[in-house]
């Protein structure tokens, strides 16, 4: 082999390396879905405000990358758009009121102690202003669609199924549920994942696989900020 | 040992040989009493996992009899090694190999006695340390082997799920939480399922470590001696959320457990109604609840795949 060649092909193989490289770090490690973020603009000692969205799947231009995917959305609080994502950011030590619309139908849940209401301001959440503290998922018709929970401080609350399923997410006109509740950030920093316990990845082993498992769908991060 | 059947090649003709093996093993002997005590009293009492269970000081005690055992070997290897560098270093201009050594029946039967010696005193000890604290906290299966003796332990359901433990107090009326609190002082059975995938229930510091199956139930055996804090994990990669399947449990005073039992069974009243009865697997056939809620919902299949064949499995 000539020398040009040589270089040649050492200078390929150099590029394809780097070029890989890069684009992991870019698709994988730096991509994913954008940051909510409500403490843009917060003043000390209010609450903060957030409405998301469950929708039993999505449209494509909404969802390019899975549109059959059970999802949640955060509408953004500036533009009130609402975004395919389920990582935000809250200030520490502040009230937050939150607000889930169902679009989704009824799962059974698996477990029955994810019907249980804990970590909520008084304990409690409200299904269309009435107020609940369990749940049970098991007797039809079934009133639990998925869960919002974040483990490490305690908080879980199954969400209202909704009185029909809308396939086109994000959705605004169609009939939902609504679930409010409310709770305190931790009084420090830190990220905090989110999740949904009811395994409702159809066509997944268990139903636990794809949405369940993919950052984005049914579960997330909330970052709390100091 | 190899030293006095390997003299130094290098020695001046005429010149007395000195008894390197001798030297070794004297010096090997000095540092080995002093190490082993140290490690035996100093160190062997901070060794993970520590004392906070049975399991635990019996996992202690084997870790520091491994290291006791373990130091005079590290410390011969490193001996001689040093030794030869100093006393055999090859001369400037001394082109000779060294003496063979095959065939010296003395270091061949030295070398498999001592290592058998070592290998199956592990082995017989290893074995006897299994059975004495009841499985030595790692899941026996359904059918325990070994069992603790006298008394009725108290029973812990483990129930692993993505991402998170729940616990269920069967003598406590079933109730089930996301709390895991044990008096000081007792027995403690865990039967440990999984409602999934496979999951592992690893209570660090009480040294318990049960694969969590699903439609299986893994049996392991403790008996708290400190009030405290420990730490459980789960350590069988189980997918997105693994590394934050973790939480904090506690070892509370006889007194303070049955008032948090008795406190919690109450507060969760109303969600144990609604629990399924007690049993050591749920899968979606052999509790009622959950198989008819799936198949009203049209989920048919659910005690395998939990979604039926209608919904065509995903890679």
């Amino acid at each position: 082999m000539s020398l040009p060649v040589r270089v040649a092909t050492l200078l390929v193989a150099f590029v394809a390396v780097v070029g890989g490289a890069v684009f992991v770090v870019v698709h994988y490690l730096l991509g994913g879905p954008p940051v909510e973020d409500f403490t843009v603009g917060h003043v000390a000692g209010q609450p903060v405000n957030i409405v998301m969205q469950t929708d039993a799947s999505s449209s494509p231009t909404a969802v390019p990358d899975h549109p059959t995917w059970v999802s949640y959305f955060i509408k953004n609080p500036q533009t009130g758009a609402w975004v395919h994502t389920t990582l935000f950011k809250v200030p520490a030590n502040t009230r937050v009121n939150m607000t889930i619309l169902g679009y989704d139908g009824s799962t059974p849940i698996r477990n029955q102690v994810w019907g249980h209401v804990t970590g909520t301001i008084g304990g409690v959440a409200y299904y269309g202003g009435k107020p609940v503290t369990t749940v049970n998922g098991w007797n039809g018709p079934y009133l639990i669609q998925h869960t919002f929970a974040i483990p490490s401080i305690g908080l879980n609350v199954p969400v209202e199924a909704g009185p029909g399923t809308c396939l086109n997410g994000p959705c605004t006109s169609n009939a939902h549920s609504t679930t409010t509740f409310s709770f305190m950030t931790p009084s420090h920093s830190g990220v905090f994942r989110w999740q949904c316990f009811i395994p409702c990845g159809l066509s997944f082993l268990y139903g636990n696989g794809g949405p369940m498992s993919t950052i984005g769908y049914m579960g997330g991060n909330m970052e709390v900020v100091g | 040992m190899t030293a006095e059947s390997a003299p130094a090649p290098a020695a001046p003709a005429g010149a007395a040989e000195p008894r390197h093996g001798l030297r070794i093993f004297l010096i090997w002997l000095v540092l080995s009493a002093i190490v082993d005590p140290i490690i035996w009293f100093v160190w062997g009492p901070h060794l993970p996992p520590g004392a906070m269970s049975d399991t635990a000081a019996s996992q202690q005690v084997d870790i520091t009899v491994m290291a006791v055992m373990s130091a005079p070997v590290i410390l011969f290897v490193l001996i001689y090694f040093i030794y030869a560098l100093i006393t055999w270093r090859q001369k400037p201009g001394d082109e000779e190999d060294g003496p063979p050594i095959h065939g010296n029946a003395r270091i061949s039967a030295t070398w498999i006695i001592g290592t058998a010696v070592i290998v199956l005193g592990l082995f017989v000890y290893g074995t006897v340390e299994l059975i004495v604290p009841a499985g030595a906290g790692a899941g026996e299966g359904n059918t325990p082997i070994w069992r603790p003796s006298g008394g009725t332990p108290l029973q812990v359901q483990v129930i692993a799920q993505q991402w998170r433990f729940t616990y269920r107090y069967p003598q406590f009326g079933g109730f089930e939480t996301t709390d895991l609190v044990l008096p000081v002082g007792r027995e403690v059975q865990f039967n440990v399922t999984s409602l999934d995938v496979i999951h592992s229930f690893w209570a660090i510091q009480l040294a318990v470590k049960a694969d969590a199956n699903p439609q299986l139930n893994n049996v392991a055996y403790t008996k708290t001696l400190h009030t405290g804090s420990f730490t459980v994990r789960c350590s069988e990669l189980c997918g997105l959320w693994h590394g934050a399947m973790f939480d904090t449990g506690r070892v509370l005073s006889v007194a303070g457990f049955q008032a948090w039992a008795t406190r919690t069974e109450a507060q969760l009243a109303a969600l144990t109604r609604q629990l399924p009865p007690y049993a050591l697997t749920y899968d979606a056939n052999s509790v009622k609840q959950l198989g008819k809620a799936f198949h009203q919902a049209g989920l048919f299949g659910a005690g395998g795949n939990y979604y039926g064949s209608q919904y065509p499995v995903s890679p």
